[in-house]
């Protein structure tokens, strides 16, 4: 496995927004939404397929590590490039809105996303065309290594909202119960043809950017150690320990659970076989046209990479 | 003479021509406090401050139409676009507006910025992080394109690019950035625009290269040695304008061709290398010109060594050619 882009910190905001979210409705991702995709019912061992690009990947290997899609799960594709997701879950949940379907559409995006020309557009399509769009900002302080102040003048992400006639509103990121309610509420009103809502989560990102970043080299240890105060799992956690609703044995029984799972997948993972030649020139159109025939027969009957015989 | 790295050569041509050039100005994602995510304009804000190296907000068309402005008020901008893969939503700013503000204004204005980005495969980036859309520039009238193969060329090549009077894309091969080192002076020197360079002479078989895939072209070259074919292996540098001199004097010496790009074929720019030999040397040609690029496939994460010309393909398409 080459890489990842994490979301310790941020699984509240990314978790309880999903569950917000009914069955009937469609999630579009950033990238960080992995623990979204999970919560739709995407198994594990998909997951992991996905991060070792392996041939059981439903992506068949052609993505990277965290560029995962799931339609049976109402959940769209991953894309790395900042933005290009937000027009179009505007555009998929209007075309809803034009079949009397009364569904919602989730987007997240970091802050950083704001300031791409995207967010602009897609904003303002949805405050237009009032679609049933709920804009998801994960403000988790820091897009990469630019800190959140340096991405907009304004005194907060939500504040963007107004230009655009978007009701706005801010919510505590790290409280899974606040995020849940204040979701659910925006997507039921979305739903049901009161157009779209911004939601900017507070949050913060535990690790680095991805597992080629490290964020030592720009932001302080206080800054981080300050955040942690505030995991939102812990947070979750002591609230259903006080209620009674789980325990220091529900605790380790589930982590022993996972891990011995997760090594399962991996185990399985690593021992799949890669994609096959063939597969490289398949889905790039919905019938091979003659020149990928063509390539395809060199590829296949070319020499072969050192690495790989 | 220091031995440098790319990343180190970049940085050090940075750094001499904002020392001698206050108008040069470095901005873009990251470039500031941390030095860009590939690191070359590290440390360079802590030395000129954050009037000179300005990290942007996430908005590419931003970056390259605020540095057009600047351009036009004197300045001379060096944008980053972190990977070449997202330089698209400035697509427009560069090909409609950048490329085109001399000709449109009789003169009036120009734009000289060199708009830095990494390029090409090999890191296992999947197709966001890999691919090589030189030709999409090249293709677009008013722009220069630079692609260097090694350190000692990227900083004499980003010079000559900042003195430039014209908007320069300079293409960084992000596979090469630390894994080759040569001597590099400390002190600035220029190595032309427009000059292609000869890296290995040979009589049977041009080979046609740039960047990261020069180096498998080498590889290939050595190979064919040993079968007693003799090829001669051009880093082209500087993509556009291309120095035809250079590719023809050598193709009217072997009669044969290979071009080798991590782009995919079709339209790719090995399309028009092999035009225009066809059309200047085409009685000096012994064999059918050969393409040894990616394939016209987006660029895939696991399959990237089938994906890429790698030295296992080139080598067989060299003997080909010279036993046509
Ligand atoms: C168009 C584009 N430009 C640059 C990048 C490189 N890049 C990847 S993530 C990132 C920062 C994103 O920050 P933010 O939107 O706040 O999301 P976060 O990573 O914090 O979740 C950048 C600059 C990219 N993927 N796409």
């Amino acid at each position: 496995m080459g890489f990842h882009i994490g979301s310790a910190g941020e699984e509240a905001a990314i978790v309880a927004s999903a569950a917000a979210m009914r069955e009937v409705d469609w999630i579009f991702p950033c990238y960080r939404e992995f623990g979204a995709l999970l919560w739709r019912g995407m198994p594990l061992q998909g997951y992991i397929d996905n991060m070792y690009g392996n041939s059981n990947d439903s992506c068949r290997g052609r993505q990277m590590p965290d560029h995962y899609s799931g339609k049976p799960y109402r959940f769209a594709s991953v894309s790395s490039p900042i933005g290009t997701q937000l027009p179009q879950a505007v555009g998929f949940s209007w075309a809803a809105k034009l079949k009397d379907e009364k569904i919602a559409v989730a987007v997240y995006l970091g802050e950083g996303a704001t300031s791409s020309a995207d967010f602009h557009t897609a904003m303002n399509f949805a405050g237009v065309f009032q679609t049933p769009t709920v804009f998801l900002i994960r403000n988790n302080g820091w897009a990469i290594s630019v800190p959140a102040s340096h991405q907009t003048a304004a005194k907060s992400f939500a504040d963007k909202g107004a230009a655009y006639g978007v009701p706005a509103v801010r919510v505590d990121g790290n409280d899974a119960l606040a995020v849940y309610k204040t979701v659910k509420a925006a997507a039921e009103e979305a739903a049901a043809g009161e157009g779209s809502k911004l939601i900017e989560m507070l949050t913060y990102r535990m690790s680095g950017h991805s597992t080629s970043d490290d964020p030592r080299a720009y932001r302080s240890e206080q800054e981080v150690e300050a955040w942690q105060q505030k995991d939102p799992i812990v947070r979750l956690r002591k609230y259903l320990e006080s209620n009674q609703a789980w325990s220091e044995k529900d605790e380790s029984d589930c982590v022993e659970q996972l891990r011995t799972e997760l090594k399962a997948c991996i185990k399985k993972a690593e021992e799949s076989e890669r994609p096959s030649i063939a597969s490289m020139f398949e889905d790039v159109y919905r019938e091979k046209p003659w020149h990928l025939k063509e390539q395809q027969r060199q590829a296949e009957q070319g020499p072969r990479h050192k690495a790989n015989h | 003479m220091p031995e440098m790295n790319m990343v180190q050569a970049l940085n050090s041509a940075l750094r001499s021509e904002m020392h001698s050039d206050d108008r040069v100005v470095v901005m873009g994602e990251d470039v500031g406090q941390v030095g860009g995510v590939f690191r070359v304009t590290q440390g360079l804000f802590k030395e000129f401050g954050e009037k000179r190296v300005i990290d942007t907000p996430l908005a590419e068309g931003g970056i390259i139409g605020s540095a057009i402005g600047m351009a036009m008020y004197g300045m001379r901008p060096v944008p980053e676009i972190q990977f070449a893969d997202f330089i698209f939503p400035a697509f427009d700013q560069i090909v409609s507006e950048a490329a085109k503000y001399r000709y449109r204004t009789g003169g009036e204005f120009s734009c000289p910025m060199v708009v830095r980005a990494p390029v090409g495969g090999g890191i296992r980036g999947g197709h966001y992080h890999s691919q090589s859309p030189e030709s999409l520039f090249i293709h677009n009238a008013g722009l220069k394109v630079v692609c260097p193969s090694n350190p000692y060329d990227a900083k004499g090549l980003l010079l000559a690019s900042i003195r430039d009077d014209d908007p320069v894309l300079f293409f960084e091969p992000k596979r090469v950035y630390r894994a080759v080192k040569t001597d590099v002076p400390e002190e600035p020197y220029l190595i032309p625009l427009s000059e292609a360079k000869v890296v290995r002479e040979g009589r049977h078989v041009t080979v046609i290269a740039w960047g990261a895939m020069l180096f498998e072209a080498l590889e290939s070259a050595e190979n064919a040695a040993r079968h007693g074919i003799e090829a001669e292996v051009i880093d082209l540098r500087t993509l556009w304008p291309v120095d035809i001199d250079t590719i023809l004097e050598s193709i009217k010496k072997t009669g044969r061709v290979v071009v080798v790009h991590e782009a995919a074929k079709s339209c790719g720019f090995g399309a028009e290398l092999v035009s225009l030999i066809a059309e200047n040397a085409f009685l000096h040609l012994e064999a059918p010109p050969v393409r040894v690029t990616g394939w016209d496939t987006p660029f895939p994460y696991t399959l990237e060594n089938e994906y890429l010309p790698l030295a296992h393909r080139i080598t067989p398409a060299l003997l080909q050619a010279a036993r046509y």
